[in-house]
């Protein structure tokens, strides 16, 4: 996947966003599952990040046919950027609900960009108990990250300027697809 | 008007009253506070959001439970929490109010939990900082004199919310003291922001003050009328020391008049809830059958109170 410079003679705005072929993301989340499923345990429970990736993860745990419940976090209370931010967004009550003691987990979000979401979503979930494991399940990679972690399942890597969001949507009949604009 | 608790950016940066504050900022509050309600459910009851932090406790009135709460609801958001008993130590010593803040400011203090008997204090504190510039430190009123106790009235609105869902066709009865409640009167503003149908203020006249109506109330003398069809009964505590006064004959004609009784809440809604904002006197204002009693929410009003508490000190600091 590439990203085309902007057409000498376009003006471009902040606003204008170059065109790239954005890949089905239900058809990635199939993919997803397949990487998956050969790695499950018997107890495995899938963890979804706010909001993007409880929705992959709610479409893993169909894929997978698991029986447990998933967990959801929101990381707000555990990012590193709280000081410059504040917690403004809507706020997300994070539910695991089952003992996370001694259980490989997989955690799961839409996109795998610097890595501190990843780190403040390890944080939290260590303190509900101390898992067997935890992997990494996404979507998309993005690379360009600021801390040492990588994903152990991704169907799909990305290079994209980083002034651009990649963006994770659920259509009113649930449907997942992609799409990118100017980060705010 | 400038806003004393909004920052340019209009965020809460100051929490001392409820009157005043938009309903997106108070169901911000509200919202935020059902997510650290589940923290303290987990395994490790906290979360790191104010670590580093230094919050002190400036209590010039003692208040040994408020003081407690908003201590663990720091201790929840990882905060250091430091406890100033200022009654026996710089104030007994002649220094003035701005003069501690100054010299707490220059401990690189980040937020003040104060609790003080004159109304408005906490606000001259928040004043004076905006002249210092140090917009970076923010205040919480923990009860001011007679004027406000925005947590309690949080608290109280999380309560609600929690068991009415909705406020738009609540009835809602406060009934006591209410001319010595800050409570009350943050009670009130809470609920009129909120958009309930109808509060209700019942007391004797000696306890409710002059042109409460203002606010927006029904004043009812008639403990019966107070209650009948509402669907929220907040009881307030009756302050022994009333009792001495020439407010009130005794505590047992109070309590036929007002105190609430089984008999008294029937007539309420069959769903009401009854609250409390603690500490009971039992026997005074309200019947143990009524205080232990199904439809008692008094407990759970402690337990939000925690949540409400770290959300407003997660909020503010973040802003």
């Amino acid at each position: 996947m590439t990203t085309f410079p902007p057409h000498p003679n376009t003006l471009m705005t902040e606003k204008t966003i170059p065109a790239i072929d954005l890949p089905d993301a239900e058809a990635q989340c199939a993919e997803l599952a397949e990487l998956i499923r050969p790695r499950l345990q018997a107890d495995t429970v899938l963890v979804g990040i706010h909001s993007g990736g409880v929705w992959v993860a709610r479409r893993l745990r169909e894929l997978l046919g698991l029986g447990n419940e998933i967990g959801l976090i929101d990381v707000s209370f555990y990012r590193d950027d709280y000081g410059e931010r504040g917690l403004h967004a809507r706020v997300k009550p994070s539910s695991i609900p089952f003992d996370v003691e001694g259980r490989p987990l997989i955690l799961v979000d839409d996109v795998l960009f610097t890595g501190r979401t990843t780190r403040a979503a390890i944080n939290e979930l260590f303190d509900y108990g101390r898992p067997a494991s935890i992997q990494l399940a996404v979507l998309a990679d993005r690379g360009r990250r600021q801390l040492p972690i990588s994903a152990d399942f991704c169907p799909w890597r990305v290079e994209l300027d980083p002034s651009q969001e990649l963006i994770l949507s659920a259509e009113a009949n649930g449907r997942l697809h992609w799409s990118v604009a100017a980060s705010a | 008007m400038h806003n004393p608790q909004l920052n340019a950016n209009g965020e809460l940066t100051h929490l001392l009253s409820i009157e005043g504050l938009p309903r997106e900022v108070i169901n911000h509050i509200l919202d935020t506070a059902s997510s650290f309600l589940k923290v303290s459910h987990r395994d490790v009851k906290k979360v790191p959001l104010l670590r580093g932090k230094s919050v002190f406790n400036v209590f010039f009135e003692n208040s040994t439970r408020t003081r407690t709460t908003f201590e663990i609801a720091a201790k929840r958001l990882s905060a250091d929490v430091i406890n100033l008993d200022v009654t026996r130590s710089s104030t007994a010593k002649g220094e003035t109010l701005l003069d501690t803040v100054d010299n707490l400011v220059a401990m690189h203090a980040d937020m003040f939990v104060v609790r003080h008997a004159a109304s408005g204090a906490p606000h001259l504190i928040a004043d004076h900082l905006r002249r210092l510039r140090r917009n970076d430190v923010h205040v919480v009123n923990a009860g001011d004199g007679r004027h406000a106790h925005p947590t309690q009235g949080l608290l109280d609105m999380y309560t609600i919310r929690h068991y009415k869902k909705d406020f738009a066709n609540l009835v809602v009865a406060i009934v006591g003291d209410i001319l010595h409640s800050r409570v009350a009167r943050s009670d009130i503003h809470a609920l009129t922001t909120l958009g309930a149908a109808e509060v209700r203020a019942v007391g004797p006249q000696t306890l409710l003050p002059t042109a409460i109506e203002t606010m927006g109330v029904r004043v009812c003398h008639d403990m019966s009328e107070g209650l009948r069809d509402c669907d929220v009964v907040i009881m307030l505590r009756l302050q022994n020391e009333r009792m001495n006064g020439a407010l009130l004959p005794s505590a047992r004609e109070y309590f036929r008049c007002y105190g609430l009784s089984p008999a008294m809440l029937a007539l309420a809604r069959p769903d009401a809830i009854v609250m409390h904002p603690g500490p009971m006197n039992r026997g005074v204002e309200i019947d143990s059958d009524v205080a232990d009693g199904p439809q008692a929410v008094i407990l759970p009003q402690v337990t939000f109170g925690i949540a409400v508490r770290m959300a407003v000190m997660g909020i503010l600091a973040g802003n």
